[in-house]
């Protein structure tokens, strides 16, 4: 048994949401909630939270020094900071196009991180 | 020179306004950019979360600008980029837009209508009165954001943010992502005014604790950033004795507000909103000097772009009815007065005979309403009730107006917000 409090982020609203789970971290129950979108939230919060992550990458011979990455769909919270690693050592050159694939599979999480954003090579 | 519309500015409305008066039929527009590429802030907002509701997808802010540049490439409409526009006039009924850029040199332009879509900037330290040194770091939560996701540099390794808005959450996480260590977020307000979204995927993702009714009391550091001092505030926001804490930092950023970059609109002498600090607006998103239009941050300052993008729509196209000799006689205006929780609406006014079938009224609440309800009365008499679960001052509302309700006798338009039966304010 654990309990979870959590900040519902589906409307302004914001409700303190409380998650209890048994001992193989199933939801049991979910309160605090005034709609079903804050359930939903609170289940997947406390089972597998997942973020896109966004950053940038060093470009060479772009007119600009850096492209902003982001991962193409969500990761687990949990490798965020692997992946940031991952980015940090990361680089392209230039030309760059928005979408081109930057790091394959980051961290195994089987997503790509892409370019957000076109930086054309340097004239 | 002469165009049939010039567009101030390149970012989201600017890029936006142009595409929708090329669309209505204007051949002739020109985008007028001050920076060295489009998309305006856009650029710098390397986070996702723009475009759920033009484009059912969740885009990062360059993204987003890029679907609406290529839109502007194809239609083949021309920016001139590096131009700063310094000065607007109307003179004998022509509108002459003065700008100066590396290439041109110095240029006047005849306009047969101008667009505003200058944006809005933050709210500097001077406007704060924080006391303490003049030490190098402190930055405003916007510049930060540049330096790290445009010129890759990180401005500072340890970081107190002063301030909860929206751009200062973004950054907190920003820079703890990319190895700084962030202290705390100030806010002297008792709830902040970023999203929720942003409060929990920015700081209590990374344990980054937000100090409500709190603010930043002094500065220490002679050439450098060395610390801050932060104090509790009491409920008329002053300092309370005792409660000063000192923190350990090289860096400070400030979040605290942005404000509509209205320089030129004063210059030609546009009618400013002290509500909004934009320009007076009627229902067509035109300011008190004719065809002088509005949209974006320079109306009024906006949470999401997808509502900029919608506006600026609105103003190229009425821009361009008005170029064409389309716009209706005037008729009579009918003022909006925002009623009960409202601060303001945009527009501020509206005339039946140039209304389109419908208006999107956009407006904020002064304070949190719980079981809401938005009420619209025409001459005293209801035309729309809609429930909210919720409204905040810091997420934009709207009501829809319908042409049909005006027959062209009405005299008075009241947008009322408030608490339905039973329910509360503040709660």
């Amino acid at each position: 048994m654990a309990e979870h409090e959590l900040t519902c982020i589906g409307c302004p609203l914001g409700c303190a949401l409380r998650v209890e789970t048994d001992d193989t971290g199933a939801v049991v129950r979910v309160t605090g909630n005034t709609c079903k979108r804050g359930e939903d939230y609170g289940r997947r919060e406390v089972t597998c939270p997942t973020r896109t992550v966004t950053s940038t990458v060093r470009v060479a011979g772009g007119k600009e020094p850096v492209v902003p990455v982001r991962t193409r769909t969500d990761i687990p919270k949990d490798r965020i900071f692997a992946c940031m690693e991952a980015v940090r050592q990361a680089h392209i050159a230039a030309p760059v196009s928005i979408g081109d694939v930057v790091l394959h599979n980051v961290c195994g999480t089987g997503v790509d991180v892409i370019a957000s954003k076109a930086v054309p090579a340097r004239e | 020179m002469r165009h049939d519309i010039v567009i101030i500015g390149g970012g989201p409305a600017g890029l936006a306004a142009a595409i929708s008066a090329r669309e209505a039929g204007v051949e002739d527009v020109l985008i007028l950019e001050r920076e060295q590429e489009l998309g305006g802030i856009l650029n710098q907002c390397i986070h996702n979360g723009f475009g759920l509701h033009t484009f059912q997808e969740e885009l990062t802010g360059p993204e987003y600008a890029a679907r609406y540049i290529e839109k502007a490439q194809a239609l083949g409409i021309p920016a001139q980029l590096g131009a700063t526009v310094i000065d607007l006039a109307r003179e004998d009924g022509v509108l002459t837009v003065t700008c100066v850029s590396r290439q041109a040199g110095l240029q006047c332009i005849q306009a047969g209508a101008v667009v505003l879509c200058m944006g809005c900037r933050e709210r500097p330290r001077g406007a704060l009165n924080i006391p303490g040194c003049r030490p190098a770091g402190i930055f405003s939560a916007g510049t930060a954001q540049r330096l790290v996701n445009r010129e890759g540099y990180l401005p500072g390794r340890k970081v107190v943010i002063l301030g909860s808005g929206d751009i200062g959450l973004i950054m907190a996480r920003r820079m703890t992502l990319e190895g700084a260590q962030v202290q705390c977020v100030a806010e002297i307000q008792p709830y902040s005014g970023g999203l929720k979204r942003n409060i929990v995927q920015c700081l209590d993702d990374y344990g980054i604790p937000l100090k409500l009714s709190h603010t930043v009391v002094d500065i220490r550091g002679k050439e450098r950033v060395e610390g801050v001092t932060i104090a509790a505030v009491d409920d008329r926001m002053q300092p309370i004795p005792g409660t000063e804490e000192d923190i350990p930092c090289d860096t400070l950023l400030l979040s605290v507000g942005l404000i509509p970059e209205n320089e030129l609109s004063r210059q030609i002498g546009v009618e400013i909103s002290p509500a909004t600090n934009g320009p007076r607006v009627n229902e067509s998103l035109e300011t008190s000097i004719p065809g002088v239009f509005a949209c974006g941050n320079v109306l009024h300052v906006h949470d999401l772009v997808d509502y900029v993008s919608e506006e600026a729509e609105q103003a190229g196209r009425n821009a361009a009815r008005a170029v064409l000799g389309q716009s209706a006689e005037t008729g009579r205006e009918i003022p909006l007065s925002p009623t009960g929780a409202i601060r303001y609406t945009v527009p501020a006014t509206l005339d039946p005979a140039r209304m389109q079938e419908t208006l999107t009224v956009r407006f904020r609440v002064k304070e949190t309403v719980k079981s809401g309800q938005i009420r619209v009365l025409l001459d005293g008499k209801e035309v729309l009730r809609r429930n909210r679960p919720i409204m905040a001052p810091g997420e934009m509302e709207q009501a829809v107006l319908k042409k049909e309700w005006f027959t062209g006798t009405e005299q008075t338009l009241e947008v009322w917000a408030g608490p339905r039966e039973g329910g509360n304010t503040n709660g």
